[in-house]
């Protein structure tokens, strides 16, 4: 018998595992009563259902995002029925009375192109359909009219007016918001193409210089030098795709390090320890190579001597970690703290806020970069990269 | 069985594990020897270290076990296990790897868009991955058991700490290397011995034995019962008895027993003379759980042998640890080799334990009597050789034993652990990876505590069904099926992996006991599969419109090779 109840717990434990998940992500705070008057009481109820409108709505106006928000909308006016749409179609109807779909879409054609809500009967056959007054409300982003709520009652009501023209003045921020939500996207974006062809011009100066003065005393080294440079160019200039392998980025990285050394010498040393396992993660394109241009420029400033650097690339479950590390001049806290806030912008070379903005922008959050310096310490920064994100590839 | 040598050659291997393991990558290079630095795992080295982590406890101790027990139909279990990667090889290995994905769930959420059917899937890896910890855990305690007579749970004790000490303090950085390091080092603790023991038959005027006479004795033996047993006897045999048999005390009396069945408590010794054939053992009246899988294939062998063949053969795609090294792989291309390595590599290791069942017949007949069939390759050195040899060859096995526990038990851990982490727990970070660890391990170390006498090889065979039917239909048809919908991938899953689930719980048990409802419940690939798939196939022919926006460019990611698609985006 106890062998049969441990079967059984051997088969439950995966189940109970699923349901918790689902427990913790479908648990919302449920209880909002107990606290204050019947008034506020019902203050509460309604800024949570709004407030539980209000996610999809950020993600722009589309048949699924109005389709999961119409309810909790219809629930806050207290209507029969709600439609939202956009310009040319109804998006969702929720409630009864959907045949009036085509006919409420030949009446909004004036309300849509002045941006002017307005009240309306409806005409029906339908012996029993309760919906015979349509207040419309039209949905505006900066001035532009998007769609537009409609809220059906059985009778005129100068209340369900005031209120429709509220909640559509609260879903138009919602738009809004998700407008602002893409264009911050887009701006990113943007700036990773800017990125792509900021290798700084500096660097291609002082290569070429470099070059040139090898090409008498040793012009089997120029050549090798150039190759490296046509190397590292194609590779920064290469047009296709945002992200890269660790594998690639690293050889783009060996060849930068080959013109800089070829600069200057022995004063900088490097060494590497790369887990062959994380080699084939993907990454956002050229994320790594301006963290080591960083920790040469550091390691190199305000010091006669050499400088060592150190990166590693370690296997941790499902996240690869890179640490890139020099033992230079280092950098106040504070002042780095206002260079990844982009309240200054560093002199020189790409930003280490770029690639913080975008490693948060791709992963999330949880992995921007963590940097250990101070003044005279040299700096360490480390870069964790999910083996897998969706949509990374 | 003499420890002294044993005892240190399972230390050395811990010590090593951990040493590979922390040190494998502390060489540091400079930038002139870039190109060795950053180079990617070859297909060989991989294949290695996939097959170090896929050979378990259940091949190096189980397989010679089930062929000393029940004969050559148990064949089919090396041969399953190898050709499971024949299909992997064929229909999953390059698209998986083409498509980014690290673990299963993270296949799912490439494949399906969905969070949703990325939970199903992790919980079915948590799931598959502690069924299959279970008998390495197992597997521990018996090894540690017949080398030192220590109790049975410790062995599995030293395994799971010995694992989530490295794993949780990140000692495994250099993981292929480790696990390349234990599949020569398994190999070599099989096939060294094994030439010596070919050696020693071949001395002894090469016996040979047909497997459907019963086994004798070659010699006066004397066999402890391990647990009650009921002793079938088909003619009168006369053995001297100190214990109980029939509920009758003896002391060292000499008994002649009739042919019918005979009770015997477990702790009596019994003394056969040589040439005694060795009397089969009838556990039906038993609640243990070997006995009633081998008589459930004793009544119907062909539906059994068939369980076992869609079980291995459509199980291996989906055992979480051996997933996860084909991202190691830089591209599919790779990825299929070293799929095709893993083939040979695996093939030439389950050449040996096959041997060491069929001399375990000839040698240690009694060990079918004992239950304790699974430690026929531990016994036999000393049993065949012995002296010093015999020692210091089974010490060598040992070791290798050890390997297989902790190379399958460390990588399953992770896997586990990751999903834990990934999925469940609920926010990331170090920290949080090492509480995964030490649930992923905790579970099945209780379970295993509760459950015991387990064979080893049929708890492996369970978990490969669980996989096979939930997994499975899920990998293929996602590789190869454009109008695959979530829905019908997370119905699919529930119905096909569920009900074995269900039946494996049931099995464990000990539930339904015999008769064609235990055959059902014992070996569920064989209708738990075809559901899953039909399941999956009904459901997302339903829910068309459910059908992830993006999927013919995803289809086309993970068929086209890399170098085709890096053209196409330019």
């Amino acid at each position: 018998m106890s062998g049969f109840l441990a079967g059984l717990c051997v088969a439950i434990l995966p189940l109970l595992a699923a349901g918790f998940w689902l427990g913790r992500r479908t648990a919302r705070p449920q209880s909002l009563g107990g606290l204050g008057t019947p008034v506020e009481h019902a203050t509460f109820e309604t800024l949570h259902t709004a407030s539980l409108a209000a996610p999809p709505l950020r993600a722009g106006l589309t048949e699924e995002t109005a389709r999961k928000s119409a309810r909790r909308l219809r629930t806050l006016l207290g209507t029969d029925a709600l439609c939202l749409t956009d310009q040319e179609r109804v998006l969702v109807w929720d409630g009864v009375g959907g045949h009036h779909r085509d006919e409420i879409m030949k009446r909004l054609a004036g309300p849509l192109e002045t941006g002017r809500g307005e009240a309306f009967p409806l005409t029906c056959d339908a012996l029993d359909c309760t919906v015979s007054w349509a207040v419309v409300a039209p949905l505006t982003v900066d001035d532009r009219v998007h769609g537009a709520l409609v809220a059906c009652a059985p009778r005129e009501s100068a209340v369900l007016v005031r209120a429709a023209g509220e909640v559509a003045r609260w879903v138009s921020v919602q738009l809004e918001l998700a407008d602002l939500d893409q264009s911050r996207t887009r701006l990113i974006e943007a700036e990773i193409k800017a990125l792509r062809a900021q290798i700084s011009p500096h660097f291609i100066f002082n290569s070429l210089a470099v070059i040139a003065s090898f090409v008498r005393t040793d012009p089997e080294r120029a050549r090798e030098l150039l190759l490296e440079f046509a190397d590292f160019t194609r590779y920064s200039f290469r047009r296709h795709g945002d992200f890269t392998t660790l594998a690639d980025e690293l050889h783009a990285i060996d060849h930068y390090l080959a013109l800089v050394r070829a600069r200057f010498g022995d004063r900088l040393s490097v060494t590497l320890q790369i887990a062959p396992e994380v080699l084939p993660v993907t990454l956002p394109f050229l994320c790594l190579q301006p963290l080591v241009e960083n920790a040469v420029k550091h390691g190199l400033e305000g010091k006669p001597d050499t400088c060592h650097i150190q990166i590693t690339a370690q296997d941790a479950g499902a996240e690869a970690l890179v640490v890139i590390e020099d033992d230079g001049a280092g950098m106040d806290p504070s002042v780095l703290r206002r260079i990844l806030a982009g309240e200054v912008s560093p002199s020189g070379g790409i930003g280490l806020s770029n690639v913080d903005d975008r490693l948060r922008q791709v992963y999330g959050d949880d992995y921007g970069l963590v940097i250990e310096t101070a003044v005279g310490a040299g700096m360490r920064i480390t870069a964790r990269l999910p083996k897998y994100q969706p949509g990374v590839h | 069985m003499n420890s002294s040598y044993a005892v240190p050659a399972v230390a050395l291997v811990v010590v090593a594990t951990v040493l590979v393991g922390a040190f494998g990558l502390r060489i540091s290079r400079t930038t002139s020897d870039f190109y060795v630095a950053s180079r990617t795992v070859g297909p060989r080295l991989n294949a290695a270290a996939i097959s170090g982590e896929y050979l378990s406890a259940a091949s190096f101790l189980g397989i010679a076990g089930l062929v000393l027990v029940q004969g050559p139909d148990m064949l089919w279990y090396p041969v399953g296990y190898t050709a499971g990667y024949l299909v992997l090889l064929l229909f999953v290995a390059a698209p998986l790897r083409r498509s980014g994905a690290y673990t299963l769930p993270d296949f799912a959420e490439a494949r399906l868009a969905s969070q949703a059917v990325r939970r199903l899937a992790g919980a079915f890896v948590v799931g598959v991955g502690w069924l299959y910890l279970l008998p390495q855990l197992q597997g521990a305690g018996l090894t540690l058991q017949v080398l030192t007579g220590a109790p049975d749970s410790l062995g599995g004790v030293i395994v799971a700490v010995v694992v989530v000490a490295t794993v949780a303090a990140g000692g495994m950085r250099s993981i292929t290397f480790v696990q390349a390091f234990q599949y020569w080092l398994k190999l070599t603790a099989l096939l060294v011995p094994a030439l010596f023991l070919i050696l020693a038959w071949q001395g002894d005027g090469a016996p040979s034995h047909a497997f459907e006479e019963p086994a004798t004795f070659r010699e006066q033996r004397v066999v402890r019962v391990g647990e009650n047993l009921a002793l079938k006897l088909d003619r009168p045999l006369t053995v001297t008895v100190d214990g109980t048999v029939d509920g009758r005390t003896h002391t060292d009396t000499r008994l002649r027993l009739r042919s019918g069945t005979h009770h015997i408590d477990a702790g009596t010794l019994l003394t056969f003379a040589a040439g005694d054939p060795v009397p089969e053992a009838d556990r039906r009246s038993d609640a243990g759980l070997s006995p009633s899988q081998a008589e459930s294939r004793g009544e119907r062998p062909l539906y059994a042998t068939y369980g076992l063949i869609l079980a291995t053969f459509l199980g291996t795609m989906g055992l979480p640890h051996v997933v996860v090294r084909f991202y190691t792989s830089p591209h599919g291309v790779a990825a299929r080799r070293t799929t095709v390595a893993v083939l040979g590599l695996i093939g030439a290791f389950y050449l040996l334990p096959p041997v060491y069942g069929a001399l375990g017949r000839l040698y240690a007949p009694e060990l079918t009597l004992t239950g304790d069939a699974d430690a026929a390759v531990l016994l036999l050195p000393d049993r065949v050789i012995g002296g010093l040899g015999g020692d210091l060859l089974g010490a060598l096995v040992a070791g290798g034993a050890f390997a297989a526990f902790l190379s399958t038990a460390s990588g399953l851990t992770m896997a586990v652990a990751g999903v834990l982490t990934q999925d469940v727990l609920p926010s990331r970070g170090v920290r949080h990876f090492r509480l995964g660890t030490v649930i992923a391990m905790a579970v099945p170390l209780a379970a295993s505590a509760l459950v015991g006498g387990l064979p080893v090889a049929d708890a492996v065979g369970l978990a490969f069904a669980v996989s096979a039917s939930s997994f499975c239909p899920l990998l293929v048809l996602g590789i190869w099926w454009r109008r695959l919908t979530p829905p019908g991938a997370a119905a699919g899953m529930l119905v096909g992996g569920g009900s074995a689930l269900v039946a494996v719980a049931a099995t464990m048990a000990g539930f339904p006991g015999s008769g064609a409802m235990h055959a059902l419940l014992a070996w569920p690939a064989l209708w738990s599969v075809p559901l899953g798939f039909l399941t999956m196939v009904l459901v997302s022919l339903a829910t068309p419109g459910k059908v992830p926006a993006g999927t013919a460019a995803i289809l086309a990611r993970f068929h086209l090779p890399e170098e085709l698609r890096t053209e196409v985006k330019g």
